[in-house]
């Protein structure tokens, strides 16, 4: 299929036609290559603004504040929710709109609920080519909101400017933090659900997390709390990801950031293909006899991969 | 990849009661579908603002409280302005007497109390099918 005119049309504004391109890419059909790399020429350096962290922590919440705020400055606005999808059934129940109801309406704003679709790098690629479009569709600001959970949000969060941990009291004591390898990726940390008990001492946890790392390039997370049902503490939040928005603007650091989120989009795009070569060309008479090589013990997997791997990169 | 079925659960009006919609909501999504369910409270513009940016393949629009016969042919209405190709439900209390105005107006079916979950999904499925 050519989905061309679906890119020019975004490209133009039409937002039938970016809404229609972004399941394409979503469900990978055939030719949406070619649709993207029309997008690519198009995008225009939106702003990005990761927010991530736990289900039920406010996050969807805290992103219609933030996307209220930059409506009030005149700025378009995209929103990528992500939410889970089931791993038995392939389907999901998407439902971060509903916190975002009073924007449905509003022309200057496009949001876009998208199911987690179990691949890892595949759905990091799927979210930033989502990112793309709503940023060739003409968005000023684009905000992705994920539920932080393992390794994977590290990857959806390479795409982001500025990324926000979201957490609240009472979710477990600072080595949870840790845990969960959330220390090297948040530009800033915000406590919602500062009227809990506890607001205090998670902040200060957390604020004692971030003293043991030394050196931090000049950037050093600052660690805000908030209620975002209440609006008390976001003004001070917008502020900061604004501060942080300066900070990494300055062309060498901007430069810097961009070329490790190319480098690893690279990384992925050459793995998928490779991916894509066995399975579609690899004779899958000589795979099968491989495997059983490998299961009759005649053949180490490793050798085994060496052998496919030798036949894709041919 | 294959084609992933999208489905708009949807509540316009006042009506505050979602039990159902949400029933709906679960079925379709242990079927394998992308459910994106609105919350409460959703004007017609809303609803056809959400089903264009969600692109989804169908929208289920719930009502309780008696507004559908005002509620839903807005949202036909607007659904063939913006000429959108999506297979529009309804489902809650409606009349029997209600359903050929609705239908008239474009709804591919009405579900009412009683209705078999398993209704609901086989005839999204069937009816969707020609996208797969």
């Amino acid at each position: 299929m050519n989905y061309s005119t679906l890119a020019k049309g975004t490209l133009k504004g039409d937002r039938k036609a970016a809404a229609r391109l972004i399941s394409v890419v979503e469900d990978e059909e055939e030719g949406y290559r070619e649709a993207m790399k029309i997008v690519f020429c198009g995008t225009r350096g939106a702003g990005v603004l990761g927010i991530t962290g736990a289900p039920g922590v406010g996050k969807s919440t805290l992103v219609f504040e933030i996307a209220k705020s930059f409506r009030k400055a005149g700025k378009s606005v995209g929103i990528v929710a992500v939410d889970p999808t089931s791993p038995l059934t392939g389907g999901a129940i998407l439902g971060d709109r509903i916190r975002m109801t009073d924007l449905s309406a509003d022309p200057g704003v496009f949001i876009r609920s998208m199911g987690s679709r179990g691949g890892t790098g595949g759905l990091s690629l799927q979210t930033s080519n989502v990112i793309r479009i709503l940023d060739a569709l003409g968005c000023d600001e684009i905000i992705v909101e994920t539920v932080g959970a393992g390794q994977t949000q590290v990857d959806i969060m390479g795409m982001a400017d500025t990324v926000v941990v979201v957490t609240m009291p009472g979710t477990g004591d600072e080595v949870q933090s840790i845990k969960a390898g959330l220390l090297e990726i948040a530009d800033l940390y915000l406590v919602n659900k500062m009227d809990l008990p506890g607001a205090m001492n998670t902040a200060s946890d957390l604020k004692s997390m971030l003293d043991l790392v030394d050196d931090w390039k000049g950037w050093k997370p600052p660690v805000l709390l908030a209620s975002a049902s209440t609006g008390r503490g976001l003004d001070q939040m917008l502020e900061f990801i604004g501060r942080h928005r300066a900070w990494i603007s300055q062309p060498e650091r901007f430069l810097e950031r961009r070329s490790r989120q190319a480098r690893k989009e690279i990384y992925d795009l050459v793995t998928m293909e490779v991916h894509r070569m066995i399975e579609s060309k690899f004779p899958s008479v000589k795979l099968d006899a491989i495997v059983r090589d490998v299961v009759q013990g005649k053949l180490s997997p490793y050798e085994a991969a060496e052998k496919v791997a030798a036949f894709a990169i041919r | 990849m294959a084609r992933k079925i999208r489905v708009l659960i949807a509540k316009p009006g006042l009506d505050g009661h979602d039990r159902g919609a949400k029933v709906v909501a679960r079925a379709l999504r242990d079927a394998g579908m992308e459910v994106i369910y609105t919350g409460l409270h959703q004007s017609p513009e809303m609803i056809v603002q959400t089903a264009m940016q969600e692109d989804v393949d169908a929208i289920g629009l719930s009502s309780l409280s008696g507004a559908h016969d005002v509620l839903f042919p807005r949202v036909m209405e607007l659904v063939h302005k913006n000429k959108m190709k999506v297979l529009v439900t309804a489902g809650g209390i409606i009349p029997e007497e209600d359903v050929p105005t609705l239908k008239k107006c474009g709804i591919a079916a009405v579900f009412g109390p009683g209705t078999p979950i398993e209704d609901i999904v086989k005839f999204h499925k069937e009816r969707l099918k020609a996208k797969h």
